[in-house]
């Protein structure tokens, strides 16, 4: 129990997946304009990223490995990952019209999202049991919705503000991120220092 | 011939990834902690660019346009698994250094860009140029950025020390938000040059 909560404190602060990891920094670049299309992609991530991961692992455990066709991961996985987000996509379009049409448009920008396929490959490198490979890919997910909710927010401000013309756009949003980052670098090392507090 | 010219020298200036044609960021901002890491993972992009951009123009009469995302994910990958597999083999360091962003170039979004934009357009010879290009663009603008923090940030140039024992790293250039900053930073320097260009200050 406690080792699945420092897991997943780790997954959203410590190594949060935008600002430690370096995964995800398209969508977090690209929507990030506003507070309610950040809402729609970060909802959207969190719904692919645990389904993707749940299906992966099984595949990595039960086909893959068995087989030793481990080098075939990189290939296999995408090619899930697609399939996954266009199931996903036609699931959503047949019995939850409404939440088809809030997340519709982001569904299919996930697929070259490389936080889905980044956590997918996290999850059977850190050697995690099913349970946790489904609770650290969820809270990966909330760290990246905190994250592009956070940077959501500071892009509204910043639209009342005149800025430098060579700074507008992703020049300034990535300089934002860098100070975000400088916030999230505080948590850094305080994983393992909770984990060695519980094994004592 | 000459178009091929062109295509080949848009990749390095005028289009240069991942300054003017902002894509690929993830890669950018994780491995340019260091040369040998920027220069590494640009090798390996350029390799899968040129063969999927050759390929996929190639394949360009039978492909049909319905299944031509689904198709591109597979040539792309399938080169992709070449390139991990050839540098477990032979570059076993550099593999360590770059980590899970090598099975990651499948969704580098240049790769994909490219595929769509002009391979998938265009013959092979002005693909490969277009690949060869935009592919050693990617990797010198790894390499300039590399070179800033690794310098900043451990004091060395692909791993050997050039300031001497006095002088204090700032680590931070190394890690995270330097990397934000930095390529931020470049980005903004990259706008005004071209600003500047167009006559607007």
């Amino acid at each position: 129990m406690m080792e699945a909560a420092i897991v997943i404190f780790s997954a959203v602060f410590v190594n949060n997946i935008l600002l430690a990891r370096y995964l995800g920094n398209c969508p977090f670049c690209g929507v990030s304009k506003s507070l309610s299309s950040a809402w729609g992609m970060g909802i959207a991530v969190i719904f692919v990223i645990t389904i993707a991961t749940a299906t992966t692992w099984i595949i990595h455990h039960f086909i893959l490995d068995p087989l030793h066709l481990s080098y075939l991961q990189t290939i296999v996985f995408i090619l899930v990952i697609a399939t996954l987000v266009q199931l996903v996509e036609f699931f959503l379009q047949k019995n939850a019209v409404a939440l088809y049409q809030s997340l519709g448009i982001y569904l299919p920008l996930i697929t070259t999202n490389c936080a889905v396929l980044g956590v997918a490959i996290l999850a059977i490198k850190n050697n995690y049991g099913f349970i946790m490979s489904v609770f650290f890919a969820a809270a990966s997910a909330f760290g990246f919705l905190l994250a592009l909710l956070c940077m959501a927010g500071i892009r509204q401000r910043l639209e009342t503000v005149i800025l430098p013309r060579p700074f507008r756009g992703t020049a300034i949003t990535l300089i934002i991120a860098g100070i975000m980052a400088l916030a999230f670098y505080g948590f850094s090392g305080m994983d393992a220092t909770l984990s060695s507090l519980v094994h004592h | 011939m000459k178009t091929a010219f062109i295509d080949f020298t848009r990749g390095l200036w005028e289009q240069i990834p991942p300054f003017r044609l902002v894509l690929g960021l993830c890669p950018t901002l994780a491995v340019t902690s260091s040369v040998t890491g920027g220069v590494g993972m640009g090798i390996a992009t350029t390799f899968v660019l040129v063969c999927s951009n050759v390929l996929i123009s190639l394949l360009r009469p039978v492909i049909h346009p319905k299944v031509r995302i689904a198709v591109y994910i597979v040539i792309i990958a399938t080169f992709v698994v070449f390139v991990e597999m050839a540098m477990q083999a032979w570059a076993y360091p550099v593999y360590q250094l770059l980590g899970i962003f090598i099975p990651l170039i499948v969704v580098n979004c240049i790769i994909f860009g490219r595929a769509e934009a002009f391979a998938s357009k265009n013959n092979v010879l002005r693909s490969f140029a277009d690949g060869l290009g935009m592919g050693l663009g990617f990797t010198l603008s790894l390499a300039v950025i590399g070179l800033f923090r690794e310098l900043l940030g451990s004091g060395a140039i692909a791993g050997k020390a050039v300031f001497g024992p006095s002088f204090l790293p700032c680590t931070l250039m190394a890690k995270a938000p330097g990397a934000f900053i930095t390529i931020g930073c470049f980005l903004a320097i990259m706008n005004g040059i071209d600003l500047r260009k167009r006559g607007i200050k």
